[in-house]
């Protein structure tokens, strides 16, 4: 089993109603998010470009925040959810500064924190909450090693990338392009 | 290294910073016990269903509650055809509305002066008995006609039927002349049907949509937003016509990046086009309009190269754009749009959008505009109103006959004292509307307010509308509260519940209460015969063969429809609700009533050397102003800032996030400051902010003075003669880079 | 024009606009690291070669420090920590990949090891000292008779601490700046130098204080050369990389770079020590001191910059 998620960057609108779904069933505090929208524009008026994507952690294959754990609180679970454990975590630091995407932030209670691929719903069989509320379903998410899931037949037909596959971390959030 | 976070940490360690940074010491204490995986929060949840009031999509969902009674989550209901299990960004931040500690709290009596918000705690006993002495003492002096009630929101039934009851119908809702006024006169006097709310486009079986400013996306009417995105799987080509390069524009196949304020040119061009090479539906327009030949004729000389010189838009693409439209048809629509006050020649504007679409056989076809069914609701049988003397429309004589609802901006007018007037409005009601930052020309809003004798102002947040109130209601929010019935239009009639999660905080109430109260006091009781809302909702749902208990557990009930005509039928020949029968490309109402009757273009004033139009617009995770200071929102934007091209700004070396003021051609300064986004998705002659910010109270602590108020700058009010709408998009701005001194307000 | 924009809830300094998890704490708790490391080395290399008598300073007096130089440190890494309470976690597992497992465990093991080198060594320097427990005089003679295998685990562990201080950081593939296998070099030399420096100022003898006086210089040397081997690694590698040189040329820690730590902290010093070499008299301090206040200050200025660096996309 490998989840995996892809968002459709010809239909994200970035609304940012991701980021809200996430804080608010995730219990993230205001002023602190999970996920996280970027807009890229380019060109000159009119000849313009306009890029727009929902980010959060990319649950690396090869994941350099678990490996430089100290205590292993950083974990891969079965499945490929990269998480912490916070009862574990004793807030050095060093996952953050290992991530390229800086996809964690320090917790106000101490402990690190970042996207967990929604596991306690994707466990009993739910989408992630931002795969669930995201108004222009631009976003899929299922099992790399089911080919009928979702992500897989999506993945097989559009072309896609994802974000500095050069870091070597094996990142597992496709863009759709 | 030309990235966001390019800011570098410098300050602590210039050349003399030796001194070792020891302000970045930080210490968190941290003895607050372990902590849960979030994978542990799935505990014994409790959902009530809602339907969502931070915009007028209406969309149903469910609230959840933690397991302390705390409001969790708020999603959609799978059930709805508005939201289809999904909400937007605002919906789902919707628990913000109910947390925030900025609430109006108790009932509020005004001690200052009026827009000073100073104001003592009152009972709720004593705010009331003195809305209705002051209803009662100025009904003797001048009828009860001179009380007018501005209302936005779910509060209005209740509200409504306590002023009809009252003897007064001067009710109006900003969500006309100041929004969808032109294009409901506009399509009522083409196809003589209303597009009403939800639009009855059938965007998710469109094959092309054209979409002239409805910028969809930061637009974020919800199943909206989704059908836009089914179509576009399904391969729908858009055209977008908008001055700035919008985000829907990004998405879009053709995007014609228009000189503001020439849209009706190109639409004429389109229908020259359509006419003259016979890109249009020939046995419907046959079948079913009148005035073809008139058109054909008044388009003659509107060729793509006369647009051209107009809109900067060039004839082939204009070309192929309809040609485009023509290859879909009749699955192709040109998107009536919603918030259509821009330049006052706006209901022509929409009757060119009308007649585009009726030469396509849009209307009432597959992926054009369905028509929608409404379920049937019956309501408790109360005494008749009263016929009231005067309304609104006797202080504009021969004016706006064409407008079919009450002007918000017209009870406005009418309200200022005026020699040609017997009498003005004294009394305003006001519920869910946040006038002063609503309504174009604040000055005359203002003083439309002071000319009056009272103010009531039902609200949930201490807003600018608020500080000029003498009395204040609070109302609990929509989480802590029944309402009325949701009954829209849509393919399948449906109803859905909206029902309190929460108890109310504090010592507010709910409108039905309040509006209930004030008839007790003004012996009007027979018009609200229950006295709870919820036994109102039970009797009217045993009526159509539910329950108040069936709803709370499903929230959403969907009927079939009656009869098989989403869709024209095939041979059906239809009537039109038109003077004619018929689709009217000419319009006999506008004849008669003296316009044009078919849309005649007419060019618009251009900035002055310096000024920039000030163009404004959405932002997908704010509503107006109402959802500025709501915390979670607040969190992903918490101000606006002014678009600025990268020409301009260096014209006038302005540089990313530099704060400036503004002043329109009528030297009107801003109040604020606001932040400068050096972009390309602006033309050089536009500015562009989102419109809600810019708070003058201080009682909202996220978000007072945090950007400027595009309606402050708004003072040139370009009024559509065939319906009152109030054109906005007439101003111009320049830039001040220093502070301004103290303007006296 | 290429315009990027962020919306998030993450108004979070440590984070957004650029990261900076790490304040004043780690930098200091790794300059104190490679302090102790460096007085370690040299207390137990000369044990182990045998010439006790010849440097008494490095041996027996400089090394009474250190306890209190890791205890320092321990308490500065603990300060960082944010979920402070879960300490203890940082001994219930061994995490071979993470440098900061393996540097706690290596403290772990040297704290104690120090505390000892300073109890069998104290009463020379304090002589009128006495035991208050005759087991602790009888622990002590047990100890100093394992002086020799002491010196050797203080060697082995003191270059390993020496060359966590720069691993810690060049495992973070994620900061460019950081990622670079000189840093382990780089900062183990550092941390030699300053504890060089350090018994540049305790020696009494002339002899002891020229012999790390030259130590001092080779190493200022080959610091020299390992720092201009890293910027023209950098300049030989991939765009980021190149970026997070450009920090250092031309970009914001250009002059405090180059100025306090490359000049005030290595060649000022070094010139110093040549003079003293030569028999013109300085004041030792003065390049001791400047070499301390270097090595500090690299150790901010790189973890400073490194959070700085990122990959672009
Ligand atoms: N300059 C400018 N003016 C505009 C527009 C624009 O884009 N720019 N847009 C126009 C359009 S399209 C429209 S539809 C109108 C919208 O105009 P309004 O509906 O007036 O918009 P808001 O600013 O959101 O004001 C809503 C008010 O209702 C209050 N409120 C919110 N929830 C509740 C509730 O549950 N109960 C009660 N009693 N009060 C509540 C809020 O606190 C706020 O004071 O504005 C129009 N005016
Ligand atoms: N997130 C969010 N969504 C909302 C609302 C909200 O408050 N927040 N409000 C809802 C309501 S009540 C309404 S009425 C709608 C309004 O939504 P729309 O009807 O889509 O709004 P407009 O204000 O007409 O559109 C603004 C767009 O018009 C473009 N524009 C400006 N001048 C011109 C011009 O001269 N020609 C052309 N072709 N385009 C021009 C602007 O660049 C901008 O992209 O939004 C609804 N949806
Ligand atoms: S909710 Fe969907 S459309 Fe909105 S920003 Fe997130 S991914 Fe994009
Ligand atoms: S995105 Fe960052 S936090 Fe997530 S798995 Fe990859 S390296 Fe770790
Ligand atoms: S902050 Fe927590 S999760 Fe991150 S590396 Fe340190 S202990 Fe592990
Ligand atoms: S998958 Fe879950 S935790 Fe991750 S961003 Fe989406 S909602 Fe947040
Ligand atoms: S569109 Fe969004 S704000 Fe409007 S009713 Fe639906 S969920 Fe609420
Ligand atoms: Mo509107």
């Amino acid at each position: 089993m490998r989840y995996a998620m892809a968002i459709d960057t010809k239909k994200c609108v970035g609304c940012s109603d991701c980021v809200v779904a996430c804080q608010t069933e995730n219990n993230v505090p205001i002023g602190y998010c999970r996920d996280w929208i970027v807009e890229v524009v380019d060109g000159t008026y009119p000849q313009l470009e306009l890029e727009i994507r929902s980010e959060r952690c990319n649950h690396c294959d090869n994941s350099p925040c678990v490996r430089c754990c100290p205590t292993g609180a950083s974990h891969v679970e079965e499945g490929g959810f990269v998480l912490v454990t916070h009862n574990k975590c004793i807030g050095c630091g060093a996952c953050i500064a290992s991530c390229p995407y800086d996809a964690r932030y320090p917790h106000p209670d101490g402990y690190v924190d970042k996207c967990t691929f929604c596991m306690h719903r994707v466990t009993k069989g739910q989408l992630p909450a931002c795969v669930a509320t995201c108004p222009t379903k631009c976003m899929y998410f299922g099992d790399l090693d089911d080919p009928n899931s979702p992500v897989s037949l999506v993945l097989k037909n559009r072309k896609h990338k994802t974000l500095i596959p050069e870091a070597g971390t094996k990142p597992q959030l496709y863009y759709l392009i | 290294m030309a990235t966001r976070r390019q800011f570098l940490k410098t300050s602590a360690l210039g050349l003399g910073g030796i001194s070792i940074g020891l302000s970045a010491f930080k210490y968190v204490s941290d003895f607050t016990g372990l902590q849960q995986n979030a994978a542990d929060l799935t505990v014994n949840l409790t959902r009530t269903p809602t339907y969502c009031e931070i915009c007028f999509w209406k969309c149903a969902g469910w609230v959840y509650k933690k397991e302390d009674g705390s409001i969790w989550k708020i999603t959609g209901n799978e059930e709805d055809q508005h939201s289809n299990g999904r909400f937007c960004p605002r919906g789902t931040g919707g628990v913000g509305m109910y947390t925030d500690k900025d609430r109006l709290k108790t009932p509020l009596i005004r001690t200052g002066e009026r827009g000073k918000h100073e104001f003592r705690e009152a009972s709720w006993e004593e705010a009331l008995d003195m809305v209705a002495d002051n209803m009662k003492k100025l009904s003797s002096q001048y009828g009860p006609e001179c009380v007018a009630l501005l209302n936005h929101g779910s509060g209005g039934k209740y509200f409504s039927d306590l002023l009809k009851a009252f003897g007064s119908t001067n009710i109006a809702a900003p969500s006309y002349a100041q929004c969808r006024g032109p294009r409901e006169v506009a399509f009522v006097n083409t196809f003589g049907e209303l597009i009403e709310s939800p639009e009855r486009t059938d965007i998710r079986d469109s094959k092309c949509l054209v979409l002239i400013g409805s910028h969809i996306g930061e637009n974020m009417h919800n199943g909206q937003v989704q059908e836009v995105s089914d179509a576009i799987d399904k391969g729908v080509s858009i055209i977008t016509v908008d001055p700035r390069f919008s985000v829907v524009a990004s998405k879009s196949k053709f995007w014609l990046p228009i000189k503001p304020a020439t849209d009706l040119a190109l639409l004429l061009s389109w229908i020259h086009v359509l006419i003259n090479e016979g890109w249009y539906d020939k046995d419907y327009v046959e079948k079913n309009t009148y005035g073809l030949d008139l058109l054909k004729e008044h388009v003659k000389t509107m060729t793509p190269e006369w647009a051209y010189g107009i809109t900067t838009i060039k004839p082939d693409v204009i070309r192929e754009t309809a040609k485009e439209m023509f290859n879909a048809s009749p699955a192709v629509i040109i998107h009536p749009g919603r918030h259509v006050t821009w330049y006052g020649d706006d209901t022509q504007r929409l009757r060119a959008v009308a007649i585009l679409n009726a030469l396509l056989g849009s209307w009432g076809r597959r992926g054009g505009f369905y028509n929608p069914a409404v379920a049937s609701v019956p309501n408790y049988p109360h005494p008749p109103f009263p016929t009231p003397s005067r309304t609104w429309r006797d202080a504009f004589p021969g004016q706006f006959n064409l407008a079919d609802e009450t002007l918000a901006s017209g009870l406005c007018d009418a309200t200022i004292p005026a020699p040609t007037r017997s009498c003005s409005f004294k009394a305003w009601l006001v519920s869910g509307t946040n006038l002063i930052n609503t309504l174009p020309d604040q000055a005359k809003t203002l003083e439309a307010i002071k000319s009056l004798e009272f103010i009531a102002v039902i609200d949930t947040m201490p807003m600018e509308i608020t500080s000029w109130a003498d009395v204040i209601l609070p109302e609990c929010t929509y989480l802590e509260r029944y309402d009325t019935l949701r009954v829209s239009p849509h393919r399948k009639p449906a109803i859905a519940l909206r029902m309190p999660a929460m108890e109310p905080k504090d010592n507010t109430k709910s409108a039905y209460w309040i509006a209930r109260e004030i008839a007790s006091r003004l012996g009007l009781l027979e018009y609200f015969p229950f006295e709870k809302l919820e036994d109102y909702l039970d009797w009217q749902l045993k009526q159509i063969g539910s329950s108040l208990e069936e709803m709370q557990k499903i929230g959403v009930k969907t009927f079939e429809r009656e009869q098989d005509d989403m869709y024209f039928q095939p041979g059906e020949q239809h009537e039109f609700f038109t003077p004619t029968g018929k689709i009217e490309l000419y319009s006999t109402s506008f004849a008669e009533e003296g316009f044009d009757p078919m849309p005649v273009y007419t060019p618009h004033p251009e900035p002055p050397e310096g000024y920039y139009r000030l163009n404004y617009g959405r932002a997908p995770m704010h509503t107006f102003s109402r959802t500025s200071n709501n915390p979670n929102l607040n969190d992903l934007m918490d101000e606006n800032a002014l678009w600025i091209n990268p020409k301009v700004a260096k014209d006038w070396g302005l540089k990313k996030d530099q704060r400036i003021w503004l002043q329109n051609q009528d030297g009107k300064i801003s109040n604020f400051s606001i932040k400068v986004r050096v972009t390309e998705r602006i033309r050089w002659d536009s500015v562009y902010m989102v419109h809600g910010f810019g708070h003058a109270t201080k009682q909202l602590s996220r978000t007072y003075g945090k950007g400027i108020s595009d309606t402050e700058m708004i003072t040139n009010v370009m009024t559509d003669p065939i319906m009152g709408g109030t054109g906005m998009r007439g101003n111009f701005v320049t830039f001040l880079t220093e502070k301004p001194e103290e303007v006296a307000s | 024009m290429r315009e990027e924009l962020i919306t998030s809830g993450r108004m979070n300094p440590l984070v957004d606009p650029q990261l900076h998890i790490w304040s004043w704490e780690i930098p200091f708790y790794l300059f104190l690291g490679g302090l102790a490391a460096g007085i370690l080395f040299f207390a137990g290399y000369y044990v182990i070669m045998g010439k006790e008598k010849e440097y008494p300073a490095a041996i027996e007096k400089t090394p009474l420090i250190v306890p209190f130089l890791l205890l320092l440190g321990l308490g500065s890494l603990f300060l960082d920590l944010n979920h402070k309470l879960f300490f203890w976690r940082l001994y219930t597992s061994i995490r071979l990949q993470s440098p900061m497992s393996w540097g706690a465990w290596v403290l772990m093991v040297i704290t104690p090891v120090s505390f000892i080198w300073a109890a069998i060594h104290i009463k020379k320097t304090f002589p009128k000292l006495k035991w208050p427990y005759a087991w602790m005089d009888e622990l002590e003679k047990f100890f100093t008779s394992y002086k020799k295998v002491i010196a050797w685990i203080m060697v082995i562990y003191s270059l390993i601490l020496g060359i966590y201080t720069g691993i810690l950081f060049s495992a973070f593939n994620a900061r460019p700046l950081w990622n670079t296998s000189i840093l382990g070099p780089l900062f183990l030399t550092s941390g030699l130098s300053t504890g060089a420096a350090l018994n540049i100022i305790t020696a009494k003898s002339e002899y002891e204080r020229h012999k790390f006086t030259r130590i001092d210089l080779m190493l200022i040397g080959i610091e020299l050369f390992l720092i201009i081997h890293i910027f023209m690694g950098f300049l030989a590698s991939t765009q980021v990389q190149i970026d997070a040189a450009r920090l250092f040329l031309g970009g914001p820690y250009t002059a405090p770079f180059w100025i306090l730590v490359v000049f005030f902290g290595m060649i000022l010093p070094g010139l110093l020590e040549i003079l003293e070499l030569r028999n013109i008299k300085i004041p030792v301090l003065i390049p001791a001191t400047l070499v301390l206040v270097g090595g500090l200050l690299f150790r901010f200025i790189w973890t400073f910059a490194g959070e700085s660096s990122r990959w672009l996309y």
